[in-house]
């Protein structure tokens, strides 16, 4: 296999050569402990507060706004726990919606043992959700609106200005998990309201194992991890110097070329969109076609089941993922696919692309080509293809 | 994840297809978990399978076991057809990952499907034989944590 086509971006992406570059001598020769007295470790806080400003920028939050955790999941997993627990005396419920990444759902349904009350708002065939059924949804005793920036599988953003403001009028706080829309669509904390909001490093060519919280100064959040002093007592550890400034290389990179990275993508992901819908029979777009996410585009093919789909495209080189039940691990497909409205054979057989600024036209080409091919070879296969002949 | 003989009746799948006619055909499973086969046996009047096909949506374990069962069963009396077990068919493809065990198991289910309709059809009971189940998730739970 000589080719490799890499379209799996909302998965993992690489780390930057300059990204790698930075982090580097962190590993070794500046490998001292920040919370030490001596001089030699003096300047690795000094670098993690560099990086935590560059951050902070990057969002038009403040430096002491920002906390760094392990990951989005982490991010997700405080934002919701420590939001219930600090404010469980106001009220336990929670608004959520169905299409979370499952460090939110699952969050959740944790908390429904602990008894809160969760409401998951529904999405349209779009995968918006529908701002009359948020309001509908607050109650007296709402403490959170949690709802994720854009969607991980279907690309869709979500209204986030517009609950940011229902949020603030309520006084309800507002949490959205922006790990797939950080970098790739501009967000301003202030301007939309938002109080706590998770990112997460290895999305946008920066490490694995580091991400953030943003909160908002004046929340009483608890401690995530208890411990030493670090991030303002609120998550103890040695601060994982490395995946910090990893990190901030990344944000630092991703902001000064996402205006044309993204307007790039946009075409190529558009000119991909065309194509599969025009010469793939039995096709459609998942999400929302014009807003969403810049190198996101995912499809149903009819009569087909995802991970075969995804097994022969490995062999032609190309890394996509599906939400398939086959590649969820259980016997459903996607949750996000379901609550868009899909009926199930129609939402085993979804592809996801997520394109980068590696991407190329040629690249898609291929791909196109290899999806033509791959669909009409299992769909002759398909006993629900040959139905629908038949019926014809 | 795969066996290289998983790989290899994945990637080119033995027997895919119909047969016009067909002595016996079997679908099982439901497009609501994302696997259906569909077998075709071509039955003489020794009772012998002279032919089968099958028709296959799913992960490529499905696909596999479904081409798998099908050489497995070619050539083979009605009787002996019957005995052919997932694990058989597991076991010549070298295993499967725990996930996918319920793939063979549905193309066992799928071959007794096929048989079942040959023997309704020609009024004929084959001893051993019960009425295949259509869906056999039916009493799979996901694991709580």
């Amino acid at each position: 296999m000589d080719r490799l086509i890499y379209l799996d971006n909302a998965a993992t992406t690489p780390v930057k050569p300059e990204v790698l570059d930075a982090m580097l001598p962190y590993f070794t020769e500046k490998f001292g402990n920040p919370s030490s007295v001596y001089s030699f470790s003096a300047g690795n806080k000094e670098v993690i507060e560099a990086n935590r400003q560059i951050i902070a920028d990057s969002i038009g939050a403040k430096a002491n706004e920002i906390y760094f955790t392990a990951g989005g999941s982490e991010s997700d997993n405080w934002a919701l726990k420590a939001t219930a627990e600090a404010y469980k005396d106001k009220g336990k419920h929670i608004i959520t919606t169905k299409i979370e990444h499952h460090a939110i759902l699952h969050t959740c349904e944790y908390l429904e043992k602990q008894g809160f009350e969760i409401t998951y708002l529904n999405v349209d065939e779009n995968g918006m959700i529908m701002l009359d059924e948020l309001l509908a949804s607050i109650r007296p005793d709402t403490i959170l609106i949690s709802v994720m920036f854009a969607n991980n599988e279907i690309g869709t953003i979500e209204p986030i200005r517009e609950i940011g403001m229902i949020a603030k009028e309520h006084d309800i706080l507002f949490h959205t998990d922006a790990v797939q829309a950080f970098t790739q669509v501009d967000i301003d904390v202030n301007a939309m309201n938002i109080d706590m909001l998770s990112a997460s490093g290895h999305k946008i060519n920066g490490p694995k194992g580091i991400g953030f919280m943003y909160i908002r100064n004046g929340l009483k959040l608890r401690s995530f991890i208890h411990g030493g002093a670090q991030e303002r007592k609120r998550r103890a550890g040695t601060e994982n110097v490395t995946g910090i400034v990893g990190l901030g290389a990344a944000v630092k990179l991703a902001m000064s070329n996402m205006a044309e990275r993204t307007k790039k993508e946009i075409l190529l992901r558009d000119y991909l969109i065309e194509r599969v819908l025009k010469e793939v029979p039995y096709t459609r777009l998942n999400g929302h076609k014009e807003t969403r996410l810049p190198n996101n585009a995912n499809f149903c093919f009819r009569f087909i089941e995802g991970e075969s789909l995804l097994i022969m495209l490995d062999m032609k080189g190309i890394c996509a993922s599906s939400g398939s039940a086959c590649t969820s691990g259980s016997l459903d497909p996607s949750h996000v696919l379901l609550a868009i409205g899909l009926p199930h054979e129609i939402a085993h057989g979804s592809l996801r692309l997520t394109l980068s600024d590696a991407t190329t036209k040629e690249d898609i080409d291929y791909v196109v080509e290899s999806i033509k091919e791959i669909v009409d070879k299992l769909r002759k296969m398909s006993p629900l293809y040959e139905d629908f002949v038949k019926d014809k | 994840m795969y066996s290289e003989k998983v790989m290899d009746h994945f990637q080119n799948p033995r027997n895919v297809g119909e047969i016009e006619n067909a002595s016996g055909v079997g679908t099982v499973g439901n497009a609501k978990c994302g696997d259906i086969m569909r077998i075709y046996l071509d039955i003489d009047e020794n009772q012998i399978i002279r032919d089968c096909k099958f028709k296959t949506f799913g992960c490529g374990a499905a696909v596999a076991t479904s081409s798998m069962a099908t050489e497995l069963v070619m050539g083979l009396s009605i009787h002996e057809a019957l005995k052919v077990t997932n694990k058989a068919v597991m076991e010549a493809l070298d295993g499967l990952p725990p996930v996918k065990v319920h793939c063979s198991l549905l193309a066992e289910e799928a071959i007794h499907a096929a048989l079942w309709d040959y023997a309704e059809k020609n009024n004929i009971t084959i001893e051993g034989l019960e009425k295949p189940k259509s869906d056999i998730h039916e009493g799979e739970e996901e694991e709580e944590y």
